[in-house]
């Protein structure tokens, strides 16, 4: 029900939104919860567990009862809570978890159970027999629970990430925030004043009372437009700082457009800001805390501040009859803020003995509620009083068991608050999150006027700790009023009383903990599940471990809380994975015969991030091994060229080159002539091996070295750490040139006759012998080019500044196809160098070392290098350990398979008798038959020999004889050609 | 003799606009690391100052203008855009060209910093990064080389294969800021 003359909503902004597809009307800043209490709908949720009716509970981003589904098909949101959600004209909101609708949930008949619902219920009763546990309760619970749910469709909202930086972060716009945001902003320091809600302010716009003179939401207005004129002043509301991190770093959700009806395309929903500040200070506020007396869980019960709230604040009466209940002087200012507004207050039930009067309505002091009544609301509480039972009737009770002061975020890096028993709560521990300073009820200061002080203090304080010379600025005048409370954690009487209202756990739930010894804080939140999940405790942590304290026979700060956990407010999925979906997971790396390469139809596939052909389907050609074995007998017999630009290309230069490389290879490079190229092995300090590559020596004090495409980022770094950490006086310098140069294999018997073609001057065997490199010019462009082979062809790679790669792929690819050759891909180019033996990181994967791979004498006994007192570890040269061989079937048809792995013949297929396993497989068309490199226990000892290889997973067995892993031209007289 | 002709980075992908921002293809005549050899530093700085009329510089700084300019690129290298260096200068440094191996790119507005923090965890608001001033960092998911050089105008750096991912990333950022200004 409106309240006439009430609230800071626009009432000439009629706002038409449906809940329950039914329409209802609210004004320009009103929330959902505001907008229904005024239309007097109180029920707007059921509960978790028990599927009871539920209203909301308090009238913030805390709020666990009326959690509801917004929109529909794609966009469904669920779990927005209708406390903090603002309307718009057309926004369709839905209740959840419940069936057939909200009033008449099938479900309820849980509550009826709730006897054996209680806590511990599932450890207990799904226990036997133990297979039901996975085929028949797990599937029916995972049914059962959760609160809203997903569209299962693909969501279409575009959310951000951004990056802030400030001197000094104000989280929090009350008295305390906006006094700090000043005057750190007069100071000249750079602000970001945080504000969860969609409009500054804090408590001052849900009280009555006055700030320098004027209206406290007044005095807001006057402040935050002095701020928002500051250049040095960043103003962030609706948004929510989630963590608190390391240096001065907090996680915050921005929501951006899902207040609003047609947002622009372009922008985000939120953006999730990742804060870095010199300084905070921490103005959240406080909560106000639920009393935990039986059936407190009825639809219009809610806290008093929330009455408030939606009084002043909103304009709205939550009830037309409303009672209070509490233990502290905030329960008479709700009763006197609803009298002055022509509210009727059916009572005023105040548990102290000791209070007095103090308004124009009925008071009952050391007084109780002890029940309520109402299946859908609230009709009617039961109080008793010294002078017995009374029955009042009242469809809202507004309820406040004192304030507990918001002390998340300083627990966020472990640190534990404090208890404090004036005020009965916890306070943050100073320092717990360096470069943060607490002000106004955050810190337990909970007056106005002391909040206004507190929070100038604390932005002196960040200010000397920017050193920033602090301006004159003043607390203004306002109210300073004691906070008097006593305690009072449950009350006793029939009926549940919930102190999690989000988990349905009630103190019963917590005392069974107790009784059945989990009487630790910890152990209690597990087995009852209170204070789990996006609630983290805001609304019962304190309530709940009173009573764990009271049924233990313990204090509460011998108790302790529970861990505070980010977020302190929920964050969505798609809002932490901003960017990060579909093809943004990832940069996408090109070649640059990408276009050309797709426009021929080849499927790519990833390499790293880099995207290279897979091959090149022909017209006719029906599967992949179509096009691959033609690509390989073309190769073999005439001509192929492929884009190996992807391999990395790191330039080595200074007068220490050759030294270096002589350290971080096992062979010699310093010996290499200028103008050839040599191959090269790079173990790491362990003595595996970690890479491989041809390093070609262009000048005295000049090498390019190649790495494998995914290894060119892993040398680089390895380089960088041998030669500052290792070798630091070596005078060498190295950068990458993977960009530069776009680089082709030319591979085939008629390789150079294409070349010939293409260079500016001709080549020839004795001018460009196997494994000489050097420029070459190309169209007046000069390029590079190496006589080196990974197909076991006679072959080379040209390289050409990258602006003009595609251009050359064209004309390499126009000549190559003129000799009957053209394109390989990626498929062809592995039947190629299997055929030939010669290793990738499928074989070097990290557990491989040189002598496993038949390399050692690879490793140069004329100086040292990286990894060479490690691989000559007797384990490491141990003739039984998995070394490098050839397989092939001893039916060529029949199939060999990658991971498969290999028993002795007439052993059985078990680990103990493992020989070992495949690492690469090809059908290969030039022996005709299946062909795989693979490591088998002492493998070059058993050449002949027959094993057994069986894929247990694909369940493929074929017997397999041991063979040379060069399986064709093995003196290499092709390539040399 | 067979003719090749030259494609830049961002052919096709530049330039582009949203709101008060445009992104637009930078084509310096050449580009080229230079990292110097041990204690050589100063005799590098002299010929570039020949050259192109800027010394080595400082770390996370640039010096010179568009057309002859020398970006810090990371531990002991700078980048350096413009004419050719020295012939001489192999004698102290080590000097690669890379002219082919970056995409350059301008990102220019008033909202050009809004844009650069959707994108870079570095604080590049022109109180703390200002003309002159370079940083080695992230742009979005790709390592980046970004360079203040005039009033709300980045010269942007990635290696050139992913110049159509940080073009799509940067109109993203680009068209959000925009919408939000609205």
């Amino acid at each position: 029900m409106r309240v006439t003359g009430k609230g800071l909503i626009n009432r000439d902004k009629q706002i038409s939104f449906s809940f329950d597809g039914k329409s209802y009307n609210g004004f320009e800043g009103d929330t959902i919860a505001s907008a229904l209490l005024a239309n007097d709908v109180r029920l707007m949720a059921r509960s978790f567990k028990y599927h009871r009716p539920r209203g909301p509970l308090t009238a913030g981003s805390e709020e666990p009862n009326a959690l509801m589904t917004l929109h529909s098909g794609a966009r469904q949101t669920p779990n927005v809570r209708a406390t903090a959600q603002e309307i718009f004209s057309g926004l369709e909101v839905r209740s959840q978890n419940n069936w057939p609708n909200l009033e008449r949930d099938v479900m309820s008949v849980n509550d009826m159970f709730s006897n054996f619902l209680s806590a511990g219920f599932y450890y207990k009763t799904f226990m036997w027999p133990r297979a039901f546990w996975e085929k028949l309760y797990e599937p029916i619970i995972r049914r059962a629970a959760g609160l809203g749910a997903l569209s299962g469709l693909h969501d279409e909202d575009m959310n951000e990430k951004a990056y802030a930086f400030c001197d000094v972060l104000v989280i929090g716009s009350g008295p305390a925030g906006l006094m700090a945001a000043l005057t750190a902003a007069r100071s000249g320091a750079d602000v970001i004043l945080a504000e969860d809600d969609s409009r500054f302010g804090g408590r001052l716009l849900s009280e009555v009372e006055d700030v320098d003179g004027k209206p406290g939401h007044l005095w807001v207005d006057d402040v935050i437009a002095e701020l928002s004129a500051m250049d040095n002043v960043r103003l962030m509301k609706r948004t929510s700082i989630v963590g608190a991190y390391d240096q001065g770093t907090y996680g915050a959700v921005e929501r951006v457009s899902g207040h609003l009806r047609g947002a622009h395309a372009d922008a985000p929903l939120e953006v999730f800001w990742r804060i870095s500040a010199k300084q905070s200070v921490l103005a959240a506020g406080a909560l106000e805390r639920p009393v935990a007396f039986p059936m407190n869980d009825r639809p219009g019960i809610m806290t008093a501040s929330a009455v408030r709230s939606y009084l002043n604040r909103w304009g709205v009466a939550p009830g037309k009859r409303v009672a209070v209940f509490g233990n502290n002087d905030d329960a008479h200012r709700t009763a006197r803020d609803l009298a002055a507004a022509g509210v009727e207050v059916a009572a005023l039930i105040d548990s102290r003995p000791d209070s007095g009067p103090s308004g124009d309505f009925p008071i009952l002091t050391g007084a109780e509620v002890i029940d309520t009544k109402g299946r859908l609301g609230l009709k009617q509480i039961t109080v008793r009083t010294n002078a017995g039972m009374q029955t009042i009737s009242a469809d809202c009770l507004a309820m406040s068991g004192g304030w507990n002061p918001s002390v998340h975020l300083t627990c966020h890096m472990n640190g534990r608050p404090v208890w404090d028993d004036k005020l009965l709560s916890f306070v943050p521990k100073d320092g717990a999150i360096p470069g943060m300073t607490v002000a106004g009820a955050a810190q337990g200061v909970m007056s106005t006027a002391g909040a206004l002080q507190s929070g100038l203090e604390a932005a002196k304080t960040a200010l000397a700790a920017v050193d920033a010379k602090v301006a004159d600025v003043t607390a203004p005048q306002a109210e300073d009023a004691a906070y008097n409370i006593a305690p009072l954690w449950q009350v006793s009487g029939k009926g549940r009383a919930w102190l999690d209202f989000q988990n349905d756990v009630t103190t019963k739930d917590v005392k069974q903990a107790a009784a059945e010894n989990y009487q630790s804080v910890e152990h209690m939140k597990r087995y009852t599940t209170q204070g789990m999940a996006t609630d983290q405790g805001k609304n019962s942590n304190v309530g709940a471990l009173a009573v764990l304290a009271d049924a233990t026979g313990r204090g509460i700060p011998e108790t302790g809380t529970t861990t505070f956990r980010p977020p302190f407010t929920p964050v969505a999925m798609a809002t932490l994975g901003a960017g990060a979906r579909g093809a943004g997971f990832a940069p996408q790396r090109f070649i640059t015969s990408h276009d050309m390469t797709v426009k021929a139809g080849a499927p790519m596939i990833e390499a790293g991030l880099w995207y290279r052909p897979s091959y090149y389907p022909e017209k006719g050609e029906l599967t992949w091994r179509e096009s691959t074995d033609r690509e390989v007998n073309m190769v073999r017999n005439h001509v192929g060229i492929t884009d190996v630009s992807t391999l990395g290309k790191i330039d080595v230069q200074g007068p220490d080159a050759g030294a270096f490389l002589d350290f971080v290879y096992t062979n010699m490079f310093s010996t290499l002539k200028v103008g050839r190229v040599r191959y090269g092995l790079m173990l790491r300090e362990d003595g595996f091996v970690m890479d491989d590559g041809t390093t070609a020596r262009l000048g005295e004090n000049h090498y390019v070295m190649t790495t494998t495409t995914a290894g060119a980022g892993e040398v680089m770094k390895h380089l960088e750490f041998v030669h500052q950490c290792l070798v630091p006086d070596m005078d060498v310098q190295f950068i990458s040139v993977t960009e530069q140069w776009a680089q082709f294999a030319v591979a085939g018997p008629k390789s150079r006759v294409l070349l010939n073609r293409i260079l500016d001057s001709e080549i020839d065997n004795d001018s460009w012998p196997f494994m000489a490199c050097g420029d070459v010019s190309m169209g007046g462009v000069q390029g590079r080019l190496f006589r080196i082979s990974f197909s076991g062809e006679h072959a080379y790679e040209v390289a050409i500044p990258s602006r003009y790669g595609e251009a050359l792929y064209a004309a390499l690819l126009e000549e190559a196809k003129a000799l009957d050759g053209g394109s390989y891909g990626m498929e062809a180019l592995n039947v190629l160098r299997i055929e030939k033996g010669f290793i990738t990181h499928s074989e070097i994967h990290g557990r491989i070392n040189a002598f496993d791979i038949g390399m050692e004498r690879m490793i140069s006994a004329k100086k040292d290098c990286i990894g060479k007192t490690s691989a000559a570890r007797p384990g490491q040269v141990a003739q039984d350990r998995d070394r490098l061989v050839g397989l092939k079937p001893v039916t060529p048809s029949q199939k060999l398979m990658a991971g498969a792995h290999f028993y002795n013949v007439g052993a059985e297929a078990t680990r103990e008798n493992d020989q070992g396993y495949i690492t690469s497989v090809c059908y290969s068309p030039t022996m005709k038959s299946y062909l795989a490199l693979g490591f088998v226990k002492n493998g070059p000892n058993r050449m002949g020999e027959k094993i057994r290889m069986v894929d247990a997973l694909r369940g493929v067995e074929t017997l397999c004889e041991i063979c040379h892993p060069v399986f064709m031209d093995q003196e290499g007289e092709k390539t040399r050609g | 003799m067979v003719n090749l002709v030259a494609k830049s980075p961002c052919a096709a992908l530049l330039p582009l606009s949203a709101g008060n921002v445009t992104l637009t293809e930078q084509h310096p005549d050449a580009l080229t690391s230079v990292a110097p050899f041990a204690e050589k530093e100063v005799e590098v700085s002299a010929s570039l100052t020949v050259t192109h009329g800027v010394a080595y510089p400082a770390v996370n700084h640039a010096v010179g203008k568009d057309g002859a300019r020398a970006i810090w690129f990371g531990q002991g290298q700078a980048m350096v855009m413009g004419g050719k260096v020295s012939d001489d200068l192999v004698q102290l440094a080590a000097v690669t060209d890379q002219s082919d191996a970056w995409a350059v790119m301008r990102l220019q507005g008033a909202s050009s910093a809004d844009v650069l923090a959707r994108l870079v965890p570095v604080d590049l608001r022109s109180s703390v990064f200002a003309e002159g001033d370079t940083v080695r960092t992230e742009l979005q998911h790709m390592m980046a080389s970004i360079t203040c050089v005039g009033t709300d105008c980045f010269d942007i750096m990635v290696m050139r294969s992913f110049a159509k991912t940080a073009v799509h990333d940067l109109h993203a950022a680009m068209k959000s800021v925009a919408a939000l200004s609205i």
